[in-house]
């Protein structure tokens, strides 16, 4: 490519880099625990919303059903902790790989599909999964698993007494996330899937192998879901089938990559540092007195950002973005 | 598990499967006519439901006679939301498919707020109608009024919906418009206007559901949530583009859910549904009668 998109990309991972270093310090000088409590669901879902953006922004492929990966991570770590006593980092790993697995078994019929068939079968899917689990007895069911935590330990990845060791995790997470996009985005593989996305019939007809393009995302996007989910079962140490399996949670995924600007690869954090925080204190300033209150505002705010500004957010910070974003 | 009871649940399922085709037919005629899934389709149904609910609450009228004027408020409703915000969503030059889905899941999501704070999550229901708690047994088999009542109206709907497109001037738009809308402003035919009726006729539809769906089923915020998704698989199943695919596909739908409570726990039901779904569109990617 041109030099300017050689420099960008520079300038990308340096801007990335201090934000990691500065987000890294924030606990040095914030130490209320509902605050840095917020700031770790912000990091997670930056995580998760760039690696729903893999598969549903730089591929094309709207997947309204991520929370089946996410789920599926949420679920290995703590049944292998539970029943097992396997250790949470291999459930962590072995929930990616299971994640990945089953998004390119699901793929294979799937992504045969186009527009709203897919996007249905991906919602369908993830809602299925979510009903047997409410009805697997060894797994808990509908009340789910306690992940019994004794005490501060890396070994076991559970933490009693300070959020610290999650925000940084989650931090770690979300930048891997974030250079993993990074990377795919000037990779064979980025330029695959901007192809697909749009044009599948022309790409195919260029030499680019849609089907296996398709699958590669899909594995990639599972298994950095899978991840978020297993650090969400340490996070919150409980876990049930609507809690991490829910269609809310495959809607959350995607929102802040469609506000911050989707296929982009400063969409999802931007719009995950911007809604999650806002979601969360609406909830707590307003949600307590009248019910319904942070709805109305988390909704008036997609149905205008979505309006005013379809290519995100991200297209306010630089215009220039907006021709290489898509 | 005796023939009666096969027999039993699934009559009672064909006149569900019809009530879920009439709560799909408004979401595949917006479809068909623009291209555009109405991700708010469910919350049409709870408003509509809390209309009849309110109506009769305050002013004892019973559904019967209040779904009419419950049809003609959703019109309207459909038509403002197509005027205020579709219209500025189908412009969208960026990622036109990812802003129609989020523009009216945005919508539905408001919607649904509202509700909660302004009628509270709690269940209501509407305790006695003309039709509530009643049944008809027809040779040995059970009906339930209401269902029976809203199964006819919905066969009357898809009726009058035939006649409407096929017949009628402004039918005749319709079609014109979904094959070509730069042809017809060539003719005459303002394109928003046809649009925005489309619109109000699909929420009409719907409205016309929820106002029987009223009757026997309870009213709360998320009550449009549980059934979107069946009406989302009704249209797919039966083939976007298609509203008579609604009327297959929710006879399919009501059919497939009363046999998989048959053989699952009830938890499960929807399950068979999905199943069905995928099944379907693995073998025809466009639905059964899909022609986009």
């Amino acid at each position: 490519m041109d030099t300017d998109f050689a420099q960008r990309r520079r300038r990308d991972l340096i801007v990335a880099a201090v934000f990691a270093v500065i987000a890294a310090l924030v606990p040095l000088f914030v130490k209320d625990v509902y605050v840095q409590n917020i700031m770790v669901l912000t990091l997670m879902y930056a995580a998760l919303s760039q690696s729903w953006n893999i598969l549903s922004g730089y591929c094309g492929q709207i997947s309204l059903g991520h929370a089946l990966y996410f789920g599926l991570g949420a679920y290995t770590t703590a049944l292998l902790f539970t029943k097992f006593g396997v250790l949470p980092w291999f459930g962590m790993l072995g929930g990616g790989l299971i994640s990945a697995v089953i998004a390119m078994a699901l793929g294979y019929p799937c992504f045969r599909l186009r527009g709203h068939y897919f996007v249905i079968a991906t919602i369908v899917i993830a809602e299925t999964a979510l009903l047997l689990f409410q009805n697997w007895d060894w797994a808990g069911a509908a009340l789910g698993i306690d992940i019994p935590v004794r005490g501060d330990s890396w070994l076991k990845f559970q933490f009693a007494r300070s959020k610290l060791p999650y925000f940084y995790f989650a931090l770690v997470l979300a930048c891997i996330a974030w250079f993993v996009t990074w990377w795919l985005e000037d990779s064979k593989w980025g330029y695959w899937w901007r192809a697909v996305k749009d044009n599948p019939d022309a790409a195919e007809s260029l030499g680019v192998v849609v089907f296996n393009s398709k699958m590669g995302a899909a594995a990639v996007s599972a298994f950095l879901t899978a991840i978020g989910g297993s650090f969400y079962a340490q996070f919150v140490s409980y876990i049930d089938p609507e809690s991490v399996m829910g269609f809310q949670f495959s809607l959350l995924m995607a929102l802040p990559a469609v506000l911050g600007g989707i296929g982009t690869l400063w969409g999802p954090v931007l719009g995950a540092v911007i809604l999650i925080p806002l979601t969360e204190l609406t909830r707590s300033f307003i949600g307590g007195s009248g019910r319904g209150v942070d709805l109305i505002v988390y909704g008036t705010l997609i149905v205008l950002i979505s309006l005013a500004r379809p290519e995100g957010l991200v297209g306010l910070f630089s215009p220039r973005r907006k021709e290489t974003a898509r | 598990m005796t023939a009666e009871t096969i027999i039993q649940s699934l009559a009672s399922g064909l006149l569900m499967g019809l009530l879920y085709g009439l709560i799909a037919a408004g979401l595949a005629l917006i479809f068909g006519l623009m291209d555009v899934v109405n991700f708010a389709h469910g919350e049409f149904l709870m408003i509509a439901m809390y209309a009849t609910f309110f109506l009769f609450a305050f002013f004892a009228v019973d559904p019967l006679l209040s779904a009419p004027l419950v049809a003609a408020a959703l019109f309207v409703f459909g038509a403002v939301v197509y005027l205020l915000i579709v219209r500025f969503a189908v412009r969208a030059k960026a990622n036109a498919g990812m802003v129609q889905i989020f523009s009216t899941f945005g919508l539905a999501i408001v919607m649904r707020g509202l509700a909660q704070y302004f009628f509270t999550p709690d269940y209501r229901s509407i305790t006695h109608s003309w039709l509530g708690g009643k049944t008809v047994s027809i040779v040995g088999i059970f009906l339930p009024v209401p269902q029976l009542f809203g199964a006819l109206t919905a066969i009357l709907a898809f009726v009058a919906l035939y006649f409407f497109i096929n017949r009628t001037d402004f039918g005749r738009a319709l079609e014109a418009t979904r094959e070509d809308a730069g042809a017809v402003a060539l003719v005459g035919i303002d394109k928003n206007r046809v649009f925005a009726l489309g619109w109000g006729l699909g929420a009409a539809l719907v409205g016309l559901a929820g106002a029987i769906m009223a009757i026997f089923f309870y009213v709360y915020p998320d009550v449009g949530a549980s059934f979107a998704l069946i009406a989302y698989v009704t249209v797919a199943l039966g083939g976007f583009g298609s509203v008579f695919g609604a009327f297959a596909g929710g006879l399919i739908v009501g059919l497939v859910e009363a046999s998989t409570a048959l053989i699952l726990p009830p938890s499960l039901k929807s399950v068979g549904i999905y199943a069905v779904y995928l099944l379907v569109v693995f073998i025809r990617p466009r639905g059964l009668f899909g022609s986009l």
